[in-house]
């Protein structure tokens, strides 16, 4: 007991240093490393969106310290586990706020952690970029909640497009989960979106993640004969609804989101993936010199490890807060806060980034395909012209925004938001042309081979 | 028709595995009034050590046989059955004479343990099980019903291992010995019979079933992660509730009559609502006979 209670003062000082030095930083401005703040899954059933974000911030903030840092000032991050859980994100951007006096937030992957998050740090006035959570409501929380992806109407938007288009599907079917914000919001887009571009949703069905067990909803599924089947769920259950579908006979194309980006998703799903299409934020196939570089620096740092597109979101996430933080007059939250807002052209390796006044980034999002043993192949690239689900004429108006794998198509008339339109013109043309080039399938994700 | 066969056909599939884990559950209530909840992450180590034999020590997840498939299931009944063995031993035994809450306490901190510590050990990430030689999709059809070969084996197995209970239970001098404590723990230990052993051999018994459920689950489901006892578990206790705790052949009614629930709400009222309207038909059941379908209704010793 004694020497529990001797720990126990031991850490408690830690704990009290701690403090001390982060309000002494916040007084004191010059010195000292400037804290960032992450939460993320590091554990749990989701452990790869925290860990690959993790990698992401990382790299991206050793580089800018290497290069100097911020107003001449190191960065340093302190990331924090929430184990996949919404209370514990809530309660570890407490922890961050408000004992170690943190400068901004980055995090979460999950929409539903986000919404827990953002909250608190719009009360305290602390930014928070969130790499990846597409939800809308996120940054309808408040001015200082921000995003580096774009948002679930778009993913809806561009699946819904990338079928109909390409893939020539009348019918389709949802399998969505309904415990999750993220998968509830994008099976509602694409019902909308694909309604709207003539074709017609066969069935609509949930599960819960985390059931292992999906014959009953597939059987439905497949009797009433859909084209293709759209699941927006994570990759913990996408393997495993995969496989079932196969074996009670449904073998059209299966369709997701983002939330199937995961080396693990093929390992569970083997074979039954074939042919199916997710859409993502960016791809390792992708032939854009940034991306390549990206992929580079990245193995060098991390033992050969390809990097996902969690990954790429969070480097650029953490970079546009720190590009963000270097333009700011000064490191308070409001000041990064408006540095944030302006945020135009920022060049990151999932594209140019430009804030839209929603606090959203519009950017592009590509098509990858499954291919054999598990290889993502970039399958089209799908630019965000009439993004939000409530642009409608911009949907009605679009008769060819598949490129698919051909040629860029940026015309500045189809750009997002009024407001980002002349900025984003010419550079994104080109930048387009230079991204959208070959669809060549190199394998992206290395497969584990245990 | 076919289709409500085929409904019939995987919910009973799923509620094999459910019985069977639901039989620890049950058995260990039997001898000790505790809701053993380490239960569920009993199952998950059988599955995880599954996995670590299968896949990473040995290649046998590469070319799968039957004799592999056994030697994997022995191993990982060995495993499961020392976890249990260990969990009572030095979890439940020192606390057997405090109040019963102490224990249930007890119970959920090894659980937890078990979860967290696994997510630590194994790592948090699912990974592919593939110990058995065919594969789920296999099957044969019969009057139009899809029936895979390994839903037939989870089924053959569960049902071989509940008769075998029934005769250890009620043909063996353990079980005889297993059905005395539970019937009064004092009295059975004037009698002459070593409780502690009992005691033990129950976890034992319950823990190697477990293993079992495991390894047929992650066959079937092909996904093994740190925190996949959690559902099966709270299922399987549900189950054991449903039929009677503390009753054996209600445990295996219980797990069979929530799998079909599951697959039959969640085809023919809706999916979204398949828990809910899966546990709400179990709370109308307990609301008529709160013993449990198969219980009977003691009254509460004094």
């Amino acid at each position: 007991m004694r020497r529990l209670s001797v720990s126990l003062v031991c850490l408690l000082a830690a704990i009290g240093c701690k403090k001390e030095q982060g309000s002494g930083m916040v007084g004191a401005g010059a010195k000292g490393p400037i804290v960032v703040g992450e939460v993320g899954s590091m554990t749990g059933t989701e452990a790869t969106f925290g860990t690959s974000s993790d990698r992401g911030i990382q790299l991206a903030v050793s580089e800018t310290n290497t290069a100097g840092g911020v107003k001449g000032r190191q960065i340093q991050v302190m990331a924090l586990d929430d184990e996949g859980k919404p209370e514990e994100a809530a309660t570890a951007t407490t922890r961050l706020i408000a004992s170690e006096h943190v400068t901004a937030i980055l995090g979460e992957v999950a929409s539903t952690r986000s919404l827990f998050m953002a909250p608190k740090c719009q009360a305290a006035k602390v930014p928070m970029v969130t790499p990846s959570s597409t939800n809308e409501r996120v940054t309808q929380v408040g001015d200082y909640i921000f995003r580096a992806c774009f948002i679930d109407p778009f993913q809806g938007y561009v699946m819904a497009r990338f079928a109909r288009d390409t893939l020539h599907v009348d019918k389709s079917a949802i399998l969505k989960d309904v415990r999750n914000d993220y998968s509830v919001g994008l099976a509602k887009v694409f019902g909308e979106n694909f309604k709207k571009m003539g074709g017609s949703i066969a069935d609509e069905e949930s599960y819960s993640s985390g059931d292992v067990d999906f014959k009953a909803q597939l059987t439905n599924i497949k009797n009433t004969n859909p084209d293709s089947l759209y699941i927006p769920g994570y990759y913990t259950d996408v393997g495993l609804i995969a496989r079932q579908a196969r074996e009670v006979g449904l073998t059209v194309p299966l369709l997701g989101g983002d939330g199937w980006d995961s080396e693990k998703l093929y390992e569970i799903g083997g074979d039954a993936l074939l042919g199916s299409y997710f859409s993502n934020h960016y791809s390792v196939d992708d032939p854009s010199p940034r991306i390549q570089e990206f992929v580079v620096k990245f193995k060098k740092a991390y033992g050969g490890q390809v990097p996902d597109s969690l990954a790429a979101q969070a480097y650029d996430a953490a970079g546009m807060l720190i590009d963000a933080m270097k333009r700011a007059s000064d490191l308070s939250g409001p000041a990064i806060r408006d540095a944030l807002a302006a945020t135009k052209q920022y060049r990151g390796v999932t594209g140019d980034i430009t804030m839209d006044q929603n606090r959203n980034a519009s950017k592009p999002a590509v098509v990858l395909k499954v291919g054999k043993g598990g290889k993502y192949e970039f399958a089209g690239k799908i630019q965000p012209e009439g993004a939000a689900a409530k642009a409608e004429p911009a949907v009605e108006r679009g008769p060819k925004k598949t490129e698919g794998n051909t040629a860029p198509d940026a015309a500045p008339g189809t750009m997002p938001t009024p407001t980002t339109m002349p900025a984003m013109g010419a550079d994104s043309a080109a930048q387009s042309a230079a991204t959208t080039g070959q669809p060549q399938g190199v394998p992206s994700g290395e497969h584990p081979k245990r | 028709m076919t289709e409500l066969l085929q409904h019939i056909v995987d919910g009973v599939s799923l509620g094999a595995i459910y019985a069977l884990i639901a039989l620890g559950y049950t058995m260990v209530y039997g001898v000790l009034q505790l809701i053993n909840f380490a239960h569920g992450d009993v199952f998950m180590l059988g599955a995880m050590i599954g996995w670590y034999l299968s896949a990473r020590w040995t290649s046998e997840a590469l070319h799968p046989s039957w004799l592999g498939a056994l030697g994997v299931s022995l191993f990982c009944m060995l495993v499961c059955g020392t976890t249990g063995f260990l969990i009572e031993r030095f979890g439940y035994r020192p606390l057997r004479n405090s109040p019963r809450l102490n224990s249930l306490i007890t119970a959920i901190g090894f659980s937890l343990l078990l979860e967290y510590g696994g997510q630590t050990v194994f790592g948090p990430n699912p990974r592919a099980f593939g110990a058995m030689p065919v594969d789920p999709g296999e099957h044969f059809t019969l009057f139009g019903v899809a029936i895979s070969y390994l839903d037939l084996i989870s089924i053959g197995v569960a049902l071989l291992l509940m008769v075998a209970l029934q005769l250890i239970i009620f043909r063996t001098r353990i079980g005889t010995a297993m059905r005395a404590v539970s019937w009064n723990p004092s009295v059975a230990a004037l009698m002459g019979v070593n409780v502690d052993r009992v005691i033990s051999f129950t976890f034992v018994l319950g823990s190697v079933l477990a293993a079992v459920a495991a390894v047929l689950y992650a066959s079937s489901y092909r996904k093994v992660e740190p925190l996949m006892g959690l559902m099966p578990g709270l299922k399987a206790f549900v189950a054991a509730v449903l039929g009677g705790i503390g009753n054996v052949q209600g445990a295996m009614l219980g797990g069979l009559l929530l799998g079909l629930a599951e697959h039959l709400v969640s085809s023919y009222v809706s999916s979204s609502w398949k828990d809910g309207i899966a546990f709400a038909i179990l709370i109308l059941i307990l609301l008529v006979k709160p013993s449990g379908l198969l219980g009977k209704g003691t009254a509460e010793k004094v």
